[in-house]
């Protein structure tokens, strides 16, 4: 898969530039905002979107851009940090019970149920009861529930592999399961891993914006896109653009990551187009 | 098919048994004794141990496991340590919010998710398609939680048709009750709906492809009369999918989108006991938050075993 082919796709260019755009601008957040996130000035809170302050200030006198810009990186990280849990722990899971079989396939399969029954709200109220609430609380319990779809996803894709000629003709050559899963399987799943990669990342924002609202995953002083719309929750109706500026942000990324993964779905294996179950979980 | 339905329950049991060891391990992990903080610092050595053979916790941990169990099949998931109330009692009287919300949000979501993927699939490639689908993409991507702080704006506080908020009993007012379950619903139903426009566009266009498709429409049977006596019964296998998960979770987003709205539901219940550390009533409510997911997902895997016997032949 060259550049060339990718960009052929004009959804997808246009999906992925807008992910990284957005992507940018939390990471930017890292040396620069408008004004520092945490500067409380009561003077001018509730300010309109205006030339000093293009999106307004909130309740504390906070600059939303910055504030914005601070919790896009916020919202992104934990999606990412939750996908990279889910890839790696459930894929090898995936890769293992495809190229063993047997007692290990019924293991994995087990485990998934068994994760499946708990939805990423229940983790989360399980460990918040346990460790109390914080990023690292919703990055486990969007990870915990990544696991499953990517085990799912590995080991379905890897069981059309290994009834290839050539996955038969290395395990004549003497190769062991463990490296026909590395060698054969694993580079042969990366496409589905990516496409359901860039799904998950796009639940992870809503679903980080779910526990942060509630008050089980990011904490003040650190900020994020739900933990913005909590703030707003009390003050909504006398100050809407509060909850409004956030919230269009949180719908235009996972509408970016969206596009961009369905396009790269399309892109790398369009006998994938008529799979839609990837969108359902959440 | 009776094979198969006992093998599944069997699978449904040993899941919930695993899932409460789970939930019952992690909570008995927490640093702190139940009994001490019920009663404060300055309780003497003696009551709070007289409390905790009270509270059944100076047993070992298999066994308070083995009783919990037992006592929650006879229906009895012990006294909350804050309210000194049974448990189940205060369960099943949030679940009289959380349920119905749930069951609006699913029938909201069919009612208007099918027909739009229908009309979708019919119109395929023209605009109507294009439009509808983009509409679709959109809903997916809003937050059910915000897009119930956008619907409170305009229904409640602009055009003042619903109230913003609260709820009456079923038993005072059944009627104010669905009122206030109406905004909650619709900001429930909105991603859900979108994706069931989706997936029923795809299965739809998929089987329109099919043989026999083709063979309605050489016996003369036009386009939309084939699609509708053929390809819609076709297209609801994998809509019925989608549609036991998002029931499933479904639940859970109930949780948070009765923040929005102030709804005594089951999600109110569970973050005042967490932060009053009470750990017999989280227990109890993440339990049947658990039953409810798994239970769910059992239903939909039988009714297909039913209705599709190829599926009955097991894979591991």
């Amino acid at each position: 898969m060259n550049a060339r082919r990718l960009l052929a796709h004009p959804s997808l260019t246009i999906g992925i530039a807008a992910s990284l755009l957005l992507a940018l601008l939390g990471l930017i957040s890292l040396v620069w905002t408008p004004y520092p996130i945490e500067q409380v000035q009561i003077a001018r809170r509730f300010a309109d979107p205006g030339l000093a302050h293009w999106l307004g200030t909130d309740h504390l006198g906070r600059d939303m851009l910055s504030l914005i810009m601070s919790g896009t990186l916020t919202s992104f990280t934990v999606a990412l940090l939750a996908v990279l849990i889910g890839i790696g722990i459930g894929v090898p899971m995936g890769l293992a019970a495809a190229a063993w079989g047997g007692a290990v396939e019924w293991l994995v399969l087990r485990i998934s149920d068994l994760t499946f029954a708990f939805p990423a709200v229940i983790v989360a109220i399980l460990v918040t009861t346990l460790i109390g609430p914080g990023e690292a609380n919703a990055v486990l319990a969007i990870g915990i529930f990544n696991i499953p779809v990517f085990a799912r996803v590995a080991r379905g894709g890897a069981l059309s592999i290994a009834t290839q000629d050539y996955v038969a003709a290395a395990r004549l050559a003497g190769l062991g399961n463990a490296a026909i899963a590395w060698r054969h399987l694993l580079p042969n799943i990366m496409s589905l891993i990516i496409v359901q990669g860039t799904i998950q990342l796009s639940l992870g924002i809503l679903a980080e914006a779910g526990l942060s609202y509630i008050g089980l995953g990011t904490q003040p002083p650190a900020t994020s896109l739900g933990l913005m719309l909590r703030d707003a929750q009390s003050l909504f109706l006398i100050h809407p653009w509060l909850s409004i500026a956030p919230g269009v942000t949180i719908v235009l990324i996972v509408i970016a990551l969206n596009i961009a993964g369905d396009g790269l779905r399309d892109a790398l294996d369009p006998r994938l187009r008529r799979q839609e179950l990837g969108h359902a979980a959440g | 098919m009776i094979g198969f339905a006992l093998r599944r329950l069997v699978g449904f049991a040993a899941t919930l048994l695993v899932a409460a060891a789970v939930i019952f391990l992690l909570l008995d992990l927490l640093p702190g004794d139940p009994a001490r903080f019920v009663l404060g610092i300055n309780a003497s050595e003696a009551s709070v141990a007289a409390l905790r053979a009270q509270m059944g916790l100076d047993a070992p941990a298999p066994e308070r496991f083995i009783r919990w169990v037992i006592g929650m099949a006879q229906g009895d998931f012990g006294l909350s340590s804050t309210q000194k109330v049974p448990v189940a009692g205060l369960i099943a009287e949030r679940m009289s919010v959380t349920f119905p919300l749930s069951m609006l949000a699913m029938v909201l979501s069919v009612v208007v998710g099918l027909p739009i993927g229908l009309l979708a699939a019919r119109r395929r490639g023209k605009a109507v398609d294009t439009a509808l689908m983009a509409l679709a993409q959109t809903g997916i991507a809003i937050p059910n939680f915000w897009f119930g702080m956008l619907l409170t704006l305009v229904f409640a506080v602009g055009l003042r048709w619903l109230p913003p908020g609260g709820f009456t009993p079923w038993g005072e007012n059944p009627g104010a009750a669905l009122r206030a379950l109406i905004l909650p619903g619709l900001a429930l139903a909105l991603p859900q709906a979108s994706i069931l426009a989706r997936v029923m566009r795809t299965a739809l266009v998929d089987v329109a492809e099919q043989d026999f498709i083709r063979t309605a429409r050489a016996k003369g049977m036009t386009r939309d009369e084939a699609l509708w006596r053929h390809g819609v019964r076709n297209a609801l296998l994998p809509v019925l999918t989608i549609l036991g998960l998002q029931f499933a979770y479904l639940i859970a987003g109930t949780i948070i989108v009765e923040n929005v709205f102030y709804l005594p539901g089951l999600g109110r219940l569970i973050f005042t006991a967490i932060s009053e550390r009470d750990l017999v009533l989280v227990r109890g409510a993440t339990i049947v938050l658990v039953v409810v997911v798994t239970a769910t997902m059992l239903l939909v895997d039988l009714t297909y075993a039913l209705v599709d016997p190829r599926l009955r032949r097991e894979a591991p």
